[in-house]
């Protein structure tokens, strides 16, 4: 396919491959962020092309996993409601709230509609005007633009019976927190290119200098995710910790003024607990005071959150890279997608599932 | 500026068994395989060979018969390429062809919701009637069941058929062999990626047409030629993922195959990419998978080339010996990785 089969050659990708080889003398742990980059690695055998030294982990950078149980449990309450109608992306349907998931809610009788974009949901609002239509509002700094686009246009509208549950969370507070942590054995970052395509890369300059980390901005494809790692482990090779763009063909340093302009219009920074890895200051999106008519949460009554039950899942260790899905004693076979314990087994982002998925079933992605 | 030390080892989540029925049971991956394992089959006690199998095989006096049955609920019940009522004959029509079997008769279940507009009806049952006749099958017996609005999408279809299966033809994975190779009867993805885009008004460029066709005129082909059919499995809802991986598994064999062979047509692979789907784990309804002894690959395929839909016939790999039963492709950029059964309904991701 154009635009896209020429990222995905055999020969490019085995001369990238031996390139990382030949300048590779140390041994360096690298971390992409993105749930969709650990995918790619996954689905095109990624890390089999590279050399035993290089060793890669993944990120919490799947918006679905992190979203808390206690909000998911608070979809699931608004969408058994009679009058509420509840619009969700795909696959939040199957992650589990802390006793069940929506699309156990929806089989119960709960109106849950899987839509592509939030401005379907403004669509189903402005045609069942009767109903209270709100919009599970999850993602990274790719998805919030739209979500703000929705709101603005909801008002635009005069809709009443929109509203939003927010759940949006943001990159660089995550990583900040990870390189904050004591221990860590990761040595350089591919950064998510389609958050970068949004917010631009000039936060990420003072993370690389202050922590002493390569980051590199990294498309999605197999060609862009071999090139990205070679850019880091030549960084690291020549001492230096530097933010480099890998996707100049998606990415600009600025990011995309518009875009941005949008989110502040609607969205502020708040503290926001991740699952599995706890609260982070400043790491979500909420709609500002002047927005308020389209929040969700004050509108409809709290849903109790269940209490959560214990299990051997290690989800909080994976989201931050410290461990692999396989060190995990449930990996495989009391969690299976079908019957997850833990959020990266749930998403098609997830890196536990990514690993059943593409058949690492000892769980070591070599 | 956050609480990171000392992460809770633990996601606190708990395990989530659906004690309701859920749609991924019927989504044809790894919910439904278990629901039939853990509950049809120990009820039934129905030999596994004929639940693993796309019909059931039935030995009597006079040969050998194919007897099968599908239940069918689209939405919506018209969509590019075909509509409820072809996708009733063919869907049942194919079964029994993979099964080695030509198909002869057909029955037709209606479960129709109160308010169904009447030319509506009438316009399903001329497809069938249409359909029927292309794939050379009588539709003898039938019912009807009316009930109240809201409590049917628009209208249900079962269709059940039985087949004669020729003298000497054993379509079935136990004959799946070391050597074999292993064959795709057209480009994959089209009916999965048809009905979401008409269902979900996306507007995508172009318009993907359903692959909906009876496949029984290729079957026959490849039967008249005398070629030694191994095995043959028809692609529905799982794709060609859900296929090669239940005849691997039902054969205890190793499937190797390459993924610059599985042919996908531009627009489908475009639709694919937006929404985050694997081509090989989109639905079909007018291909199938063969097994043939390797010498009989170009043969099989030339026959496969022949007929309608069939142009772009591709030989995908072949079986080796295995320790496990498993499929194993050799990805564009080089690498090997397992095939696994998609879980259940495939979900539009979110980015």
């Amino acid at each position: 396919m154009r635009f896209a089969s020429e990222y995905r050659d055999a020969a490019a990708a085995r001369a990238y491959a031996e390139a990382i080889a030949t300048i590779c003398r140390g041994r360096w742990t690298i971390m992409e962020i993105c749930g969709g980059q650990t995918h790619s690695i996954m689905r095109y055998g990624i890390d089999r092309l590279l050399p035993d030294a290089i060793e890669l982990v993944h990120g919490p950078g799947c918006p679905v996993c992190v979203t808390s149980a206690e909000l998911i449990d608070r979809a699931i309450g608004i969408a058994s409601l009679p009058d509420a109608v509840l619009c969700t992306f795909g696959d939040m349907m199957r992650v589990p709230g802390s006793r069940t998931d929506l699309m156990s809610a929806r089989a119960a009788g709960g109106d849950v509609r899987m839509v592509y974009s939030p401005l379907d949901a403004v669509r189903e609002a402005a045609a069942n005007p009767g109903r209270e239509v709100v919009f599970f509002a999850v993602g990274f700094e790719t998805t919030a633009p739209v979500t703000a686009a929705a709101v603005l246009r909801a008002e635009a509208l005069g809709l009443r019976n929109f509203s939003l549950l927010t759940a949006h969370v943001l990159v660089p507070p995550a990583m900040e927190a990870i390189l904050r942590n004591p221990g860590r054995r990761i040595r350089g970052f591919l950064a998510p290119g389609h958050v970068c395509a949004v917010t631009g890369f000039r936060e990420y300059e003072s993370m690389a200098a202050d922590h002493g980390v390569p980051i590199v901005v990294t498309g999605f494809e197999p060609l862009d995710i071999l090139e990205g790692i070679h850019m880091c482990v030549r960084q690291l090779e020549e001492g230096r910790a530097v933010v480099e763009n890998q996707y100049v063909r998606a990415v600009a340093g600025d990011g995309n003024p518009d875009a941005i302009a949008l989110v502040r219009r609607v969205f502020r920074p708040v503290d926001r607990a991740w699952r599995g890895i706890g609260p982070i200051a400043g790491s979500g999106l909420d709609l500002k005071p002047e927005y308020g008519a389209f929040d969700a949460s004050l509108r409809f009554d709290d849903a109790v959150s269940a209490e959560p039950e214990p299990t051997p899942c290690i989800a909080g260790r994976i989201l931050t890279g410290e461990a692999k899905p396989g060190e995990c004693p449930a990996f495989g076979t009391s969690c299976t997608p079908e019957r997850p314990m833990g959020a990266p087994m749930v998403s098609s982002e997830g890196a536990c599932s990514a690993y059943f998925r593409y058949g690492h079933r000892h769980g070591r992605s070599r | 500026m956050s609480s990171m030390e000392g992460f809770p080892d633990s996601c606190p989540v708990p395990l989530s068994e659906y004690p309701e029925v859920v749609m991924a049971h019927g989504g044809g991956g790894r919910l439904m395989h278990r629901l039939i394992d853990e509950l049809m089959l120990p009820a039934f006690g129905a030999p596994e060979s004929a639940l693993r199998h796309d019909g059931a095989l039935i030995a009597h006096a006079g040969g050998t018969l194919a007897f099968t049955t599908d239940s069918h609920v689209v939405t919506p019940l018209f969509f590019p390429g075909g509509d409820i009522g072809s996708l009733s004959v063919y869907g049942t029509v194919n079964d029994l062809a993979v099964c080695g079997a030509i198909p002869e008769w057909l029955s037709a279940g209606f479960i129709i919701e109160e308010g169904l507009p009447m030319e509506t009806l009438r316009a399903v049952v001329r497809s069938m009637a249409r359909a029927a006749d292309t794939a050379g099958v009588r539709i003898v017996t039938g019912d009807t069941k009316v009930v109240e609005r809201g409590k049917a999408d628009g209208l249900f279809i079962n269709t059940a058929g039985i087949g004669l299966i020729p003298e000497g033809v054993c379509s079935n994975p136990s004959r799946i062999a070391p050597g074999d190779a292993v064959l795709v009867s057209g480009d994959i993805g089209r009916h999965g990626i048809a009905v979401l885009a008409a269902r979900e008004g996306m507007g995508l460029a172009g318009t993907v047409e359903s692959d909906l066709a009876p496949i029984v005129g290729t079957v026959r082909g490849l039967l008249d030629a005398g070629l030694d059919i191994h095995c043959m499995r028809d692609l529905t809802r799982g794709g060609l993922a859900a296929g090669l991986h239940e005849t691997a598994s039902a054969s205890g064999l190793t499937v190797r195959i390459s993924e610059d062979r599985v042919p996908v047509r531009e627009d489908v692979l475009g639709a694919c990419e937006l929404l985050g789907f694997d081509p090989i784990h989109v639905a079909n309804e007018g291909r199938f998978v063969l097994y043939v002894p390797g010498g009989l690959a170009h043969e099989a395929l030339a026959i496969l080339r022949r007929h309608p839909g069939g142009g772009s016939a591709s030989i995908l790999g072949h079986v080796e010996p295995g320790s496990t039963a498993t499929v194993i492709m050799r990805t564009l950029i080089g690498a090997d990785r397992v095939v696994d059964l998609p879980g259940g309904e495939q979900l539009p991701r979110i980015c």
